[in-house]
């Protein structure tokens, strides 16, 4: 356990210490705070679409941080050659897989800490010049905490992508894993509609190839609820507990396969 | 006395080629036994499989066939790794990092105790001589600096033994001599060194004994003064205050002669002739001995000599 904790903090001062993530975090930041300026051009409602595009940002961004570090986090140590020294310590392969998995899990909710911070600050403010009228008709409480299980589940879902992106890196180019990982990312959104695919084509082979998509790709809709706590509807702990534990299920198999594939190959 | 290090008939082959892989041989048969204690070098020309062997060694690469143990393990085995210490070729290391924080890192990963680290991390960087340079991140560090990282960070975990890639390449004189005195700083504290090399006069200073690789393949093994094909063919005179007269007198004892400039002349002795007689004749001629140095077969003839013929 200690072995993951060095490699991990590790990875996550990486991140820390690269300028361009600072960037993408005072961009995403400068979005949400747009977002402000945006509501104000919409009658009444302002709160809504505050909410919508700050959640939004966060997640894009968060996509961004996900694939770009998440492609390099193995294959960087390969290409640069410091996985040499590296792993002459008495470290397996797979503790440097999950290891620098933890470390970007790590960077991923400072950032979305961050991003999200910002969210109710730029809410704030919003509830500082609100009318009353506006204030009646809102649908969710200004600083609803119920943002915050958005956010959670916007999370579970950038780890579901970064090991994505760590799986595709353990075999392939950085610049094929980040396409990749963005293919799974869009599929994985329509996902549900693989399920259906029976409905619309009559090819066997076609229905049996799309049933097979919908078990193999994660289904990432299901961890979007932005549309849900932005109207104000519930989303039940069972929900959260639900779908948080089919992404840690997901995950694991990806780092599972990720390790034996890192385990068995040459460093030339 | 147990084997520090042994290979078995290992081999490893790598495909090659984009859309037919073939497999090419880096490694051909190799048996090696080095033992507990002694400084032993592994010579061979680029592309001869001394860094494949290194890294089969370490386990960054699997062998196609046969075995090596290590410390009396296998490769890749932690309780071995926790007593050996590793030098990359050309090293490269996480240029965020401080030379500090990149010891403590690797401490933390060899388990050293806190109290320990900051005192073993302080220590070794002084030993190598980046003392002034601790708190410098790595990206500013030069070739020669970063090479003394990477010795240092080899030595966290006061090894029972240490394989060194090519450990001169990229120093200048003064950190050749520095990493010369800390291998045999290392021999006489009980420590395996086994280092490769493509510099005959590194395993002379140091070795006691070679493994010379060409090809993938065991060429020679043994003391480096048995091997008659490293014996002295002659001797190298540069001598100064001479004329072209001068030398034209000497011309028939010498197997060649060229001149510098400003004098100073290069002359070469066959082994038969004793440079003794010559020096003196020459001293009384009014010409200045610089310098004196026996020629070697050099490694790269002797590679040409014995392997180059082969397929």
């Amino acid at each position: 356990m200690k072995t993951l904790g060095w490699i991990a903090i590790n990875g996550f001062r990486e991140a820390v210490r690269d300028k361009v993530m600072y960037s993408l975090v005072a961009f995403a930041v400068l979005l949400i705070v747009a977002s402000y300026i945006v509501g104000e051009l919409t009658a009444g409602q302002d709160v809504k679409i505050t909410k919508d595009l700050g959640l939004s940002a966060i997640g894009i961004f968060g996509l961004f941080m996900a694939i770009f570090i998440g492609i390099g986090l193995v294959s960087k140590e390969v290409e640069r050659r410091s996985i040499y020294s590296l792993l002459a310590k008495p470290i397996r392969r797979s503790d440097l897989v999950i290891g620098k998995y933890l470390g970007l899990v790590l960077t991923l909710v400072v950032n979305v800490a961050v991003m999200t911070a910002a969210l109710y600050l730029v809410l704030a403010y919003l509830g500082t010049e609100e009318s009353d009228l506006a204030r009646q008709a809102r649908e969710a409480p200004l600083l609803d905490p119920a943002l915050l299980k958005a956010v959670g589940l916007m999370l579970v879902q950038l780890m579901v992508v970064t090991a994505t992106a760590l799986f595709f890196s353990t075999f392939s180019t950085p610049i094929l894993s980040a396409v990749l990982t963005f293919l799974v990312y869009v599929a994985g959104f329509f996902s549900a509609d693989l399920r259906n695919f029976d409905q619309v084509v009559d090819s066997r082979v076609v229905q049996a190839l799309a049933r097979g998509l919908y078990y193999m790709l994660p289904n990432l809709a299901s961890f979007d609820v932005t549309a849900q706590v932005v109207h104000g509807l519930p989303i039940t702990w069972r929900y959260m507990a639900v779908t948080t534990a089919y992404g840690l299920t997901y995950i694991t198999i990806l780092l599972v396969m990720s390790a034996t594939i890192f385990s068995r190959r040459d460093f030339k | 006395m147990p084997l520090a290090i042994e290979t078995i008939e290992l081999t490893k082959d790598y495909a090659v080629g984009f859309w037919r892989k073939r497999p090419r041989r880096a490694l051909d048969h190799l048996s090696l036994q080095v033992e507990t204690g002694e400084v032993f070098g592994f010579l061979g020309p680029n592309g001869a499989g001394k860094t494949t062997t290194l890294k089969l060694l370490m386990q960054l690469v699997f062998p196609t066939s046969g075995e090596a143990r290590i410390l009396g393990r296998p490769p890749g085995d932690l309780g071995a790794k926790r007593r050996l210490g590793y030098l990359p070729e050309n090293p490269y290391f996480y240029d965020y990092l401080t030379a500090e924080e990149l010891l403590a890192y690797f401490a933390g990963l060899l388990g050293l105790p806190p109290a320990d680290r900051r005192r073993r991390v302080s220590a070794l960087l002084d030993q190598v001589g980046l003392g002034n340079e601790r708190k410098l991140q790595l990206r500013k560090f030069s070739k020669g600096m970063l090479q003394r990282v990477g010795i240092a960070q080899a030595l966290l975990n006061e090894p029972d033994l240490v394989i060194l890639d090519e450990p001169m390449s990229g120093l200048d004189p003064l950190g050749r001599r520095d990493v010369r005195k800390l291998i045999l700083e290392l021999r006489d504290r009980g420590c395996t060194v086994f280092f490769s090399s493509h510099v005959l006069s590194d395993a002379e200073a140091l070795c006691s004994r070679v493994a010379i690789l060409a090809k993938g393949r065991l060429v020679a093994s043994g003391r480096l003064s048995d091997m008659l094909a490293f014996g002295v063919r002659g001797w190298e005179l540069v001598v100064a205050n001479m004329s072209d007269t001068l030398v034209a007198k000497y011309r028939p004892r010498l197997s060649r002669a060229e001149p510098l400039g400003g004098g100073r002349f290069s002359l070469e002795l066959p082994i038969e002739t004793p440079p003794e007689q010559l020096l003196t004749e020459l001293t009384a001629d009014g010409g200045q001995l610089v310098s004196l140095n026996p020629l070697r077969e050099t490694l790269e003839n002797f590679f040409v000599e014995h392997v180059g013929q082969r397929p």
